[in-house]
């Protein structure tokens, strides 16, 4: 079953960047949102994960903060 | 214990550098960083890296890594060095999942920003207490933001942030800023910037979020109601774990002009070490000079 996935980041974080960067190397498709253009999507990044900072990823419900590559990995299974 | 002729610890301008031209002399090699770029990565905009007009400091980490990539050279992300001794002639470095020997160490581990060390920065990390302006600014659209210090990555992410934030407040503990001019001047123009000079930070106060930051000031203590912190205090170098080697009073380790540190057979470069001017391209060439000595340290000793 396909895993929705959901980046919430700004262009400017390079954190952010090796995120979305790692992910497409692995033929990862996820929904790429730029907090820094849309309030109201950075309003929900910070009440999801309960911190302020990018980037974030929500695996089907499940917060992880930051570029944590191994939990990412594991719960994609990559 | 797997041995090396050359380990580099940190993989940044400094240490990608030493590891092109230690490749190049054929040395077996190992670097040790937890992550490529090291502080260009956190570099908006950089337009005096020769070669390039402008380039992201994102971008240049991914040049860097391209280029280590042509070399096969081989970088162990995430691993993070807690000790380099000398014994019986060997050098140990010691990381959280192993110890690695060599004939030569470069130290090009860098820098990290300094902490205020006040009440509720720990607890607020990520809730309201940031220490990059460009990476987490934008979440902080409209709303009242302090920037803690008064040089020039300070002044640079106050303004950033006025053009993004409610409020800006610098909260600077000298009697005048010290940042360029010409930065000085940016941030006067801004009219939503409040400059508190001779203030000291106290602490930081909340909830789940940052609510407010106390602030002593020469007319006394005040609370500042905000939404965001960010410290820009400047950086502290990463010599920590290398004990026996010589620093000066900034804990920069000291090095001649080969490189050479206080311990033979260790060498460093970049801004890790005392040498003056902290710049992307000083720390790489400075690196290239290191991997020489090391290489040349090599030959004369093994």
């Amino acid at each position: 079953m396909a895993q929705r996935i959901i980046v919430y980041s700004t262009r400017t974080c390079p954190h952010c960047l090796r995120l979305k960067a790692f992910l497409k190397d692995n033929g990862i498709v996820f929904e790429d949102i730029d907090v820094a253009s849309d309030p109201a999507k950075a309003d929900e990044m910070v009440e999801k994960s309960a911190q302020m900072g990018v980037p974030v990823v929500d695996i089907d419900g499940d917060i992880i903060i930051g570029f944590d590559k191994a939990a990412i990995s594991r719960k994609l299974g990559i | 214990m797997m041995m090396y002729d050359l380990i580099i610890i940190g993989a940044g301008p400094a240490g990608i550098t030493a590891a092109i031209y230690a490749s190049r002399k054929r040395m077996s090699l190992l670097v040790l960083s937890k992550d490529i770029g090291g502080q260009t990565l956190w570099t908006a905009d950089i337009e005096n890296y020769t070669g390039y007009n402008i380039v992201t400091g994102a971008q240049l980490s991914d040049k860097f890594r391209e280029h280590i990539k042509v070399y096969g050279i081989n970088v162990s992300e995430d691993e993070a060095v807690q000790s380099l001794v000398k014994r019986d002639g060997i050098l140990t470095v010691k990381t959280g999942k192993d110890s690695y020997g060599a004939k030569a160490v470069i130290v090009a581990s860098g820098k990290t920003p300094k902490m205020l060390d006040v009440p509720g920065e720990e607890e607020f990390r990520n809730k309201g207490v940031a220490y990059c302006a460009t990476c987490d600014g934008p979440l902080f659209a409209g709303k009242r933001v302090s920037v803690v210090g008064g040089g020039n990555s300070a002044l640079s992410a106050a303004i950033a942030l006025s053009r993004i934030a409610g409020r800006v407040s610098v909260i600077n503990n000298t009697m005048a800023l010290a940042g360029d001019v010409i930065l000085q001047e940016a941030l006067e123009k801004a009219a939503n910037v409040t400059i508190y000079n001779d203030a000291i930070v106290q602490g930081i106060v909340g909830d789940n979020f940052v609510t407010g930051i106390d602030v002593s000031l020469p007319q006394g203590q005040t609370r500042i109601p905000l939404e965001g912190v960010f410290v820009e205090i400047g950086l502290t170098p990463n010599s920590g774990f290398a004990k026996d080697i010589r620093k000066n009073s900034l804990g920069e380790i000291e090095i001649d002009c080969a490189c050479q540190t206080s311990v033979s057979g260790v060498f460093s470069a970049g801004d890790v070490t005392d040498v003056p001017e902290k710049q992307i391209i000083i720390a790489a060439g400075e690196g290239a000079k290191a991997a020489l000595s090391a290489f040349d340290y090599i030959v004369n000793h093994f």
